[in-house]
Order: structure tokens, then C-alpha cells, then sequence
């Protein structure tokens, strides 16, 4: 689509519902990954760690331009200005580390920090897969730049994955601990919310059932590799978060990722 | 007509990674295009790695040198995605750049199952091992070499099959 192509309004109101989405769940993901700067089980983990966090907020930098360019506000503030009411973002990458904070005594749990890295990553790349063929150009475009990017992210939390569920017993269980707590919120990560069949009739990325499947066919096979079943149906435990529905986490997660820029928003970066 | 094409892209070759200073942003395939206007010169860059925080230093930096060379009064830089960075886009002077200062070029080829293959910067040794995937910027990874017992960095291998 060129600059000077009318944009149909309904068609536009779908692209930018998408982005939210699309925005608002890298932007959490990334704010969690990066509160284990120091944090991780050791050295090499927080160099990769922190690398895939800053490549996924570079993610979540670009989601927000299209929306400036959209005339949604700039980006600055669509990410620091927002409340928990208005972000777009799924329950699953809002909820906490664990408990404690990160200024006094994190207790964060790894189990749970690999598996919600592991299957947001891949529900991720499927997404952007699908967007390669997307409708929306801008969104095409930065789909196929996002991929290469993704691949190292995917190699790496596999690999964590599929070695503490094949390690001590003691791993087993605290990864199929966590595994159950990710699956009680998988299905927000593919939810569409209520703009769900404007945003597939246009073509802008395929139905939501359809990722779901997808998903399950990639990941089936690693789960047969270290005897895990697949469950029957994933969950949405605490609220969609596409329609507005969040946990307290979020709101505590935005108050400390804006603080800086509630001091004075006008300030330049 | 302020300038012709290959006069910026001169500039151009003088503007270097400001992370790795003996490769310019011309040799790592950075430059999608030059647009000569009446009073404006637009560039238009991709991006290695989008959450590259390099990027607004590049950018400073093409907008000082070029108006340093040429008498312009705009200069835009624009991030683009239109044209995804592959690391083939490194040109030869590039790669010896990067060897130069010690950074392994990025493996032309990548296996089926998407293993790849790096030397040695230091002794050219196959004798490697992977340290870790991630390094110290988004597009390098962390080696150790067996056989002169040097770490050293590689540049990420990134193409459009991954
Ligand atoms: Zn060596």
C-alpha cells in the first residue's frame, strides 16, 4: 500500500487493533525479561538473556513506530503513557518473575521463566510467520526482519527447555510445575479479542485456530522426545487480556517500567 | 542537484560502526539508498539488529559527516525494514574489516540442520567452540578457540531461510 492509497477506515481500525496486540505483548514480555539483568542462573545466561530482551523491546520499538504513523500518539507514549485498562497485552507475559521484587530479595522462578520464554517465543514465530504474508505491507515487511531475529531466541529457549525437563527429578517437577501455570494461560497468547474476524477477513494474519495448531504441531514432537503430553485444551485463567482484562501484576509492572517518564513526559530521550 | 550519488556514498564510506571502528556502514550492507534532492539528502538505512542501540549514534554520525562534506541543509536518516539485513550484504573489504578487529565474519553457508562453521580470527583455526550464541551486541556471538586459546567474537549468521 502507498502513502497515497485511501485507507479504508474499517481496514486501518483492524491494522492498529492488531499492533496493540502485536506491541503491548512484546513490550511486557521484554519489561519481565529484562528484570532478570543479574539475575540469572549464571553469567553466560544473563549476557543471552539480556541480548534477546533487548532484541525483542527493539521488536516492540517498531510495532509502536507503525502505530505512530498510524496517528496513534508516539511511541514514547503509547508505551509509557498507556494504564493497564488500555493495553492490548495477553495475561500471560504481565504476570510476575516470581515472588519478592526486583530491588528487594527476588526469589524468581527459572522453571517458569523458561517455559513462558519457550512457548511465547514459538506461538511468537508462528505468528510472524503468518505475517510474512500479510495484507498490511509495513507489517510484512518487519515480519520477515523479525524471523531472523527469532530463530536465535527460539534455539536458545529450546535447549533450556528440553535439558531441565531431561535433568534431576527435581527439575522435572518444577518445569512441569511451571508448564501447567503457562498452559492455564496459553490460549490469551493466540487470542484476536473482539476484533478477531475483521483482523482475519482482511488478511492481516491468519485465524487464531489456526496458530493454536500450529503451535501444537511444532512443539508436539519435542514433547514426545521427553514424555510430555500435550494437553487437551490450553486456558485463559485470569481474563483476556485483548479485551482489556488484566491481573494487579500489570499495573505494578507499568508503574515501575513509566516512572521515569511520568517525572516529566516531555523530556528527551 | 547539490551532490551526485557517488559523492555521498564516498561520505558514506568514512561513517563506521561506532562498535566496531574498522568497518564502515557502507562494507556491512547498511545503505539501502540515496536520495538527492533540491536542499535535502535522504538516506535510507537498514537496520542490523532492530533493537541495535548503536542505531541513533549511526544516525548522528551520517548526519554529521554528510553535512560536513556537503553544503546541504537537510539531511534525513531513515530506518528502514523494506529490505531485510542479511549478513551477504557484508562486502569483501567488509569482512577483512571485521577479521581485522577480531571479529570472525559471519559463515556463508549454514547446514540443513542449521549448524554453521567459524574460524579462528587470531591462528584461522577450525578448532572452535561455542560459548554462548549471544555476545556483547545483538549480532555477535561468543567463541573460544582450541587451538591458540583465544576467545573471540563472530558475527551472527542471519538470512532469510532461518
Ligand atoms: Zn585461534
Amino acid at each position: 500500500m502507498t502513502e497515497n492509497d485511501p485507507i479504508n477506515q474499517d481496514y486501518q481500525k483492524a491494522v492498529i487493533e492488531l499492533l496493540y496486540q502485536l506491541a503491548d505483548d512484546d513490550f511486557i514480555h521484554a519489561f519481565r525479561g529484562s528484570e532478570w539483568l543479574g539475575l540469572a542462573p549464571h553469567i553466560e545466561e544473563d549476557v543471552a538473556f539480556s541480548s534477546i530482551s533487548q532484541d525483542t523491546m527493539g521488536h516492540t520499538a517498531m510495532f509502536y513506530r507503525l502505530l505512530e504513523e498510524l496517528g496513534e500518539g508516539s511511541a514514547d507514549h503509547l508505551a509509557q503513557g498507556r494504564s493497564s485498562i488500555e493495553r492490548k497485552n495477553c495475561v500471560l507475559v504481565e504476570l510476575v518473575n516470581g515472588p519478592g521484587n526486583y530491588m528487594e530479595k527476588p526469589r524468581y522462578d527459572w522453571a517458569f521463566a523458561v517455559v513462558r520464554n519457550y512457548f511465547y517465543t514459538q506461538a511468537k514465530a508462528i505468528k510472524i510467520q503468518s505475517l510474512k504474508n500479510s495484507s498490511y505491507k509495513p507489517l510484512s515487511d518487519a515480519a520477515v526482519k523479525v524471523k531472523m531475529e527469532l530463530y536465535f531466541h527460539l534455539l536458545h529457549w529450546k535447549t533450556w527447555f528440553t535439558q531441565l525437563m531431561t535433568s534431576t527429578d527435581e527439575a522435572r517437577k518444577r518445569m512441569e510445575e511451571a508448564t501447567e501455570r503457562v498452559f492455564a494461560e496459553l490460549d490469551g497468547v493466540f487470542s484476536q479479542g473482539s476484533y478477531r474476524v475483521k483482523i482475519v477477513d482482511f488478511g492481516l494474519i491468519e485465524d487464531e485456530t489456526i496458530l493454536r495448531k500450529l503451535w501444537i504441531q511444532e512443539l508436539s514432537p519435542i514433547f514426545q522426545s521427553i514424555n510430555l503430553t500435550m494437553p487437551e485444551s490450553f486456558g485463559m485463567k485470569h481474563g483476556n487480556g485483548r479485551d482489556g482484562e488484566h491481573t494487579g501484576d500489570l499495573e505494578q509492572a507499568i508503574q515501575t517500567l513509566s516512572e521515569v517518564y511520568r517525572l516529566n513526559p516531555a523530556a528527551a530521550w | 542537484m547539490i551532490a551526485t550519488n557517488e559523492e555521498v556514498w564516498k561520505v558514506l564510506l568514512g561513517v563506521n560502526d561506532p562498535e566496531i571502528n574498522t568497518v564502515s556502514i557502507v562494507d556491512l550492507g547498511m545503505v539501502e539508498s540515496i536520495n538527492i534532492g533540491r536542499e535535502e539528502i535522504r538516506i535510507k538505512i537498514i537496520p542490523t539488529f532492530l533493537g541495535c542501540p548503536a542505531l541513533p549514534i549511526i544516525q548522528k554520525n551520517i548526519e554529521n559527516a554528510v553535512k560536513e562534506a556537503i553544503e546541504v541543509s537537510e539531511v534525513t536518516v531513515e530506518f528502514v525494514c523494506s529490505a531485510p539485513w542479511t549478513s551477504d550484504r557484508i562486502t569483501e573489504r567488509g569482512r577483512e574489516g571485521l577479521q581485522a578487529f577480531g571479529i570472525s565474519p559471519p559463515p556463508r553457508h549454514i547446514k540443513e540442520n542449521g549448524e554453521w562453521q567459524v574460524d579462528c580470527p587470531y591462528c584461522g583455526s577450525t578448532y572452535v567452540t561455542f560459548d554462548n550464541l549471544f555476545g556483547p551486541t545483538a549480532c555477535r556471538s561468543i567463541l573460544y578457540c582450541r587451538s591458540c586459546k583465544n576467545p573471540f567474537e563472530a558475527m551472527k549468521p542471519m538470512s532469510t531461510d532461518m
